[in-house]
């Protein structure tokens, strides 16, 4: 079997343009994801259990229905309401916005029960109240808990901003589909198509892990701030 | 300066504190004694209502803080807590974990309060542990950096839930070294322990509880050698 490098080569300036849509809407679907989740999560852990209820919901639905779905439901009967005609690229940050809300809701959630009852009793019995006590003790210590799922989920995103193509949003995987249908041709796009996924996920698997690191063992690393220490470097000799 | 009135606690249908009634009086060190299941830790933990209070009635220097719409947490500022699992933040160092709260919450400056944390460091002879980790500190350290926090908000009163038990034997004398010389000093103090030596050596009245009543109270001397109830009777010839 040949294989067409030209093909490659021809298309290469729009896969570059399609991955750079791809990183563009998973990013910002991260973003406003996260922003919609914290309050998603705030919500479901409310006390009253008849305010509670939306946000239950809405994590229910969202993560019980396929992405794919939401898209064409986003795209075709949502966004038509705000914008004639839809934007496609606007439809698909929407859809992973509020697709990725509903995980990543989870994942503070998950977070801040992590962290000890303890932690939070201290804190108030030092007369703080409810956001010092989020803000200086429950959060710092539950974000660096949150850094391996929150990039999981980052991971995953842009993989599946790929079912953008199905609605024409100009996204890498759309590009690969067009090269496809100009030539014929299945190895050569789809196999690039999918390297440039896999650089950047495997990119962004080291970006995560080297986070994980630089957090997880920030207190022990972390050199004594000033004072002491010296004595034990003395003792090496 | 503590007042409280019958005081009651369940966690759903279980009871825990049934009618509890004391008063304690300003620089009085006050021991609860009592098996486990008592209620002595409910107890002292309603006294900053870091347990909801169900009934009756807990007056701090005059404020009813069983009231909802009280300002607890101006009333916290006023009594510092002293947890047997230390609860030290481990996110932050030992400076940092002592300079926290005045800083954040009394808005002081941060020499200020730098300078105060490190005098109370100096008086639990923790000094060289300033910039440390939690994590690096044994059970005992952890502890006097624990009632060196709560110190350096300028309590009015201090609340010692079971301080020692969870350390190794060998430091115990070290934190209740600690707390003895804070009451000395003239600090209000409750404390709940297993310590029944401190209790006899430093208290000024003990308590004795059980089945989220006090059932006895009286001075040391008195409750350790003359007990008049048959339950405190019985528990003392089992820890003494």
């Amino acid at each position: 079997m040949d294989f067409r490098w030209e093909i490659i080569s021809e298309y290469l300036p729009f896969f570059m343009r399609g991955l750079g849509y791809t990183i563009l809407a998973s990013l910002i679907g991260f973003l406003v994801g996260a922003l919609i989740g914290l309050v998603i999560g705030m919500g479901k852990s409310l006390s009253n259990p008849i305010l509670r209820l939306p946000f239950i919901w809405y994590v229910n639905i969202f993560r019980g229905t396929p992405l794919l779905v939401q898209i064409f439901l986003i795209h075709f009967a949502v966004m038509p309401i705000f914008i004639k005609p839809p934007e496609p690229l606007i439809s698909l940050i929407v859809a992973l916005a509020l697709n990725s809300a509903a995980y990543i809701a989870e994942i503070f959630r998950a977070g801040i029960n992590s962290i000890d009852k303890g932690q939070r009793e201290a804190a108030y019995s030092l007369g703080m109240n409810h956001a010092q006590v989020l803000r200086h003790v429950v959060l710092p210590q539950a974000f660096k808990r949150m850094i391996p799922p929150l990039g999981n989920e980052f991971i995953v995103l842009v993989k599946d901003s790929s079912l953008g193509a199905v609605i024409a949003a100009p996204e890498l995987f759309y590009w690969g589909r067009v090269a496809v249908g100009a030539y014929s041709r299945v190895w050569e796009p789809y196999l690039a198509v999918a390297v440039l996924y896999f650089v950047v996920c495997l990119v962004l698997s080291y970006v995560q892990s080297f986070l994980e690191r630089k957090y997880a063992t920030d207190d022990q690393r972390k050199k004594p701030k000033k004072v002491v220490r010296r004595s034990r470097g003395a003792a090496g000799h | 300066m503590i007042s409280v009135k019958n005081l009651k606690k369940s966690f759903g249908d279980l009871e825990v504190l049934r009618d509890i009634n004391v008063e304690i009086e300003e620089k009085e060190v006050v021991v609860v004694i009592g098996p486990s299941g008592s209620g002595k830790s409910t107890f002292i933990r309603c006294l900053n209502r870091i347990e909801d209070i169900t009934g009756g009635h807990v007056y701090i220097e005059g404020t009813d803080i069983s009231q909802r719409k009280v300002n607890i947490n101006k009333v916290r500022t006023d009594v510092g807590m002293v947890f047997q699992q230390f609860n030290l933040f481990p996110h932050k160092t030992v400076m940092e974990n002592i300079m926290l709260s005045p800083m954040v919450v009394r808005k002081w400056k941060k020499k200020d309060a730098e300078e105060k944390a490190l005098s109370l460091l100096r008086k639990v002879g923790l000094e060289d542990k300033a910039g440390v980790y939690p994590e690096s500190l044994s059970g005992g350290q952890k502890q006097r950096v624990a009632i060196a926090r709560a110190l350096c908000m300028e309590p009015k009163v201090m609340l010692f839930d079971e301080p020692t038990s969870a350390l190794d034997p060998e430091m115990v004398g070290e934190v209740l070294e600690v707390m003895k010389q804070l009451a000395n000093e003239g600090m209000t103090m409750i404390v709940v322990t297993h310590e029944m030596g401190f209790a006899r050596e430093v208290g000024d009245r003990v308590l004795f509880m059980d089945g989220g009543y006090i059932v006895e109270e009286a001075k040391p001397e008195d409750i350790f050698n003359n007990p008049k109830e048959e339950r405190t009777k019985a528990f003392l010839s089992k820890v003494l």
